[in-house]
């Protein structure tokens, strides 16, 4: 039963999504309805697993002194400061005239979000600019065809999708300047690549999906 | 300006620049702010999710007296209790069912919507009158249809690419190394706009240097 | 920590301290100076190129802030730039343009703080547009933190135009239905039904008490939709279910990391439809919006920055590959 009723809920969750889309009527489309629901709900407390599971990790590292142990520290208490200002913020909104969101400018978890969550995301990302940069300069290098098709196709996106590439080519009629390239690589040459690998990737997740539903795939389940 | 809107700008300021330092070299500094970032951002999802989807969608809906079916959200509920005992070795196999659920319902879904409009749709558009409109537009349809058929060409591995099918899958690869290198282009202009969003703030809006 | 770590960090505190006290604010360079410093730079590259050449690499803390000084300094320099508008910009504008007034757009904001700065300059101009066009805006999210840059995208339009404030009304111009967990089974719900998934707005007010929402009951009666999203869910699964299950009409405004792959959804189909009407790209689709809407805001102003940042890294790509070739030759 451990491994079999699984393979049975998947089994019926995926039928109903294949006969809903072809027979949209009753009772396919409320379980359909039905299904999508708990799917939302579900969604939800999985990513409450993530988040739980991470603070299960760095309690047992803060108790047992681990490498890094300031560090799981640290989560722990950015965690619960976040949390109990969420709840208290949520609970207060709730039941005020009017009522407010807890995600309102001028409460404390929208100052938490803009100062300090948006700000810690967008610079972790914010990094890899340089990166991109330091990558291209030691390792991009056209060794053969291929490459070289591929870096000519980035000079003309990167240049011609700003307006200094205009400011360059600007000499020449209109239709030869550099935003135009750009312009034809993304929709001529970029869009039939995209699309064989739009059409392959496709075939491939039908087949996948297939062997899921019938139970052939069986990786998700893990071992016993 | 109050006193948390300055305070808010100069510890975002202190956040960005501790994360930045990282370019130089791991430090204290880029840890203590990975730190928090990681906790926050597993607290932000936390509360969001609470509200958003447990309070506002499943919670008003369950308990909504005039709902006729108002016990359908206590079978998602459950199925999502059951997923966090896999926090909890001894009955961490309660979660295999609502892991079923998840991933049944996508392979379901996505086999239909992926075969319309990723496969079908993009077919059926591929199959054009190619020599209508002007020259240019010739040549463009020609091309796209050249690309995408040469480009699935490169894809089918169960023969091999040799003679005729070989310069078809050459050309294929061709049409993918421009669409890696327009991707990659555009990539670069992404990573950078992250940068400038990061630049603006700093001598911005903390330092007021730009108008 | 080590002395030189030590006496790195003070001096870019005291760099940071010195522009906060004695920088003058705003501060623009003139013409000359503005031209002066791309000699500089211009020269900065020879001598890398010169160095590389010789088989001699710099370090990449050298790169780090060669592509530092060619974004930071374009801020403080006034260059007017053309800015051609593309087709699947113009495409975009053209849609919104054809909606009557207290047309219906139902808004998905899919991204998140990272993504702001390609995004939410498009997402602004957008609001702009669509209150001073009288559309009425439904916000949604897929992404959590996707209804509070709407929001901040609101307040941002209100910040540059006050007489939008007191003209919109929530509630009656625009609501706020925020985030819902489940990817793409939201979007399929909502082909059925928008309350089922949303049954309170952000303020827990119930769907069937906000003005706006009565009478919309799902994608049949909307008018239009703009997507703004930064990856998955996104513009793809909003293609796949909403377009081609419910034929919703749809306009997107991506990061420039997505927008590649997306092209493939603005070529017309069998039917002579387009499963995806337009598309804004990055920051430069932004721009380009700007434009159309005559309101050049803050991605026209990054656009200098972007332009710098880009012929950077291509001086870079191309001095890499000379050396290389010169390297290859030797050893033949």
């Amino acid at each position: 039963m451990r491994r079999e009723l699984p393979l049975a809920i998947a089994f019926i969750a995926g039928v109903i999504f294949f006969i809903a889309y072809f027979i949209p009527h009753p009772p396919f489309n409320r379980f359909e309805n039905w299904f999508s629901d708990w799917f939302a709900i579900v969604a939800a407390f999985a990513i409450w697993l993530g988040a739980l599971n991470l603070m299960k990790i760095s309690f047992i590292k803060v108790i047992r002194k681990k490498s890094d142990w300031l560090h799981a520290l640290l989560i722990i208490i950015s965690f619960v400061i976040i949390v109990v200002i969420g709840f208290y913020e949520g609970y207060r909104g709730l039941h005020a005239n009017p009522p407010f969101s807890f995600r309102d400018p001028g409460t404390a978890f929208d100052w938490l979000y803009v100062n300090v969550y948006s700000t810690l995301s967008a610079t972790m990302f914010a990094l890899l600019a340089f990166f991109v940069a330091s990558a291209s300069y030691r390792a991009f290098r056209a060794r053969n065809l291929e490459a070289t098709l591929l870096l000519l196709a980035a000079f003309f996106v990167m240049l011609g999708r700003v307006p200094i590439g205009d400011v360059i080519t600007g000499w020449l009629p209109r239709a030869y300047q550099m935003s135009q390239w750009a312009s034809w690589i993304m929709n001529v040459l970029n869009t039939a690549g995209q699309r064989a690998i739009m059409i392959g990737i496709a075939l491939g997740l039908v087949s996948t999906s297939l062997r899921i539903i019938l139970g052939l795939e069986r990786s998700y389940i893990g071992g016993d | 300006m109050g006193f948390w809107d300055v305070f808010g700008i100069w510890l975002a300021s202190a956040l960005t620049i501790g994360i930045i330092s990282f370019l130089y070299r791991d430090n204290i500094f880029y840890k203590a702010c990975e730190a928090i970032f990681i906790g926050t951002s597993a607290g932000y999802w936390f509360i969001i999710l609470y509200w958003d989807n447990l309070y506002r969608k499943f919670w008003t809906q369950a308990t909504d007296p005039t709902n006729p079916e108002w016990y359908v959200p206590w079978f998602g509920f459950v199925l999502g209790v059951l997923i966090l005992t896999r926090l909890f070795n001894k009955i961490g196999w309660l979660s295999r069912w609502p892991l079923a659920f998840i991933v049944g319902a996508v392979a379901g879904l996505y086999m239909m919507i992926y075969f319309v409009s990723n496969a079908m749709v993009q077919v059926s558009s591929t199959i054009m009158p190619v020599f209508t409109g002007s020259w240019v537009d010739i040549i463009a349809n020609t091309t796209v249809v050249l690309g995408t058929f040469c480009g699935l060409v490169y894809f089918f591995f169960s023969k091999a690419h040799t003679g005729v099918f070989g310069g078809a899958a050459r050309v294929g690869i061709w049409f993918l190394m421009i669409t890696f290198g327009a991707s990659f282009g555009y990539t670069v202009m992404s990573r950078m706009s992250l940068m400038i969003g990061r630049i603006d703030f700093l001598f911005g809006t903390w330092l007021g240097m730009i108008r | 920590m080590r002395a030189r770590e030590l006496i790195v960090s003070g001096l870019i505190i005291l760099f940071f301290l010195a522009c906060y006290f004695f920088s003058p604010k705003p501060m623009e360079f003139s013409r000359s100076t503005s031209v002066l410093i791309i000699f500089l730079l211009a020269a900065a590259f020879v001598y890398v190129f010169i160095r590389t050449f010789r088989g001699r690499f710099i370090g990449r803390r050298v790169v780090f802030i060669f592509v530092g000084v060619a974004l930071v300094l374009p801020f403080f320099m006034k260059f007017p730039l053309p800015l051609q508008i593309s087709p699947e910009v113009q495409s975009v504008y053209d849609a919104l343009e054809k909606l009557p007034p207290h047309s219906k757009i139902l808004a998905s904001f899919d991204y998140d703080p990272p993504s702001a700065p390609e995004l939410q300059p498009m997402a602004v101009a957008f609001m702009k547009y669509a209150f001073e066009h009288d559309l009425k805006i439904i916000i949604m999210g897929l992404w959590p933190q996707g209804p509070q840059q709407a929001d901040q995208a609101i307040q941002a339009a209100f910040i540059e135009n006050p007489d939008l404030k007191q003209k919109t009304k929530y509630g009656v111009d625009y609501v706020n239905l925020g985030f819902q967990s489940g990817y793409e089974f939201v979007i399929l719900q909502m082909g059925q039904s928008f309350k089922s998934m949303f049954p309170a707005d952000l303020y827990n007010t119930p769907y069937d008490s906000i003005p706006l929402l009565k009478n919309v009951s799902n994608f049949s009666n909307v008018d239009f939709s703009m997507n703004f999203s930064a990856g998955k869910p996104g513009t793809a699964e909003w293609v796949q279910i909403a377009v081609d299950r419910f034929q919703l009409p749809l306009a997107a405004g991506n990061t420039a990391v997505q927008a590649p792959m997306i092209y493939p959804y603005l070529k017309k189909g069998s039917k002579g439809k387009k499963q995806l009407i337009g598309l804004l790209g990055g920051m430069a689709g932004g721009a380009e919006f700007e434009k159309l809407t005559k309101k050049p805001a803050k991605a026209t102003t990054y656009l200098l920055s972007q332009s710098f940042a880009h012929v950077a890294v291509v001086i870079f790509i191309i001095i890499g590959n000379v050396a290389f070739f010169r390297e290859k030759k030797g050893k033949k």
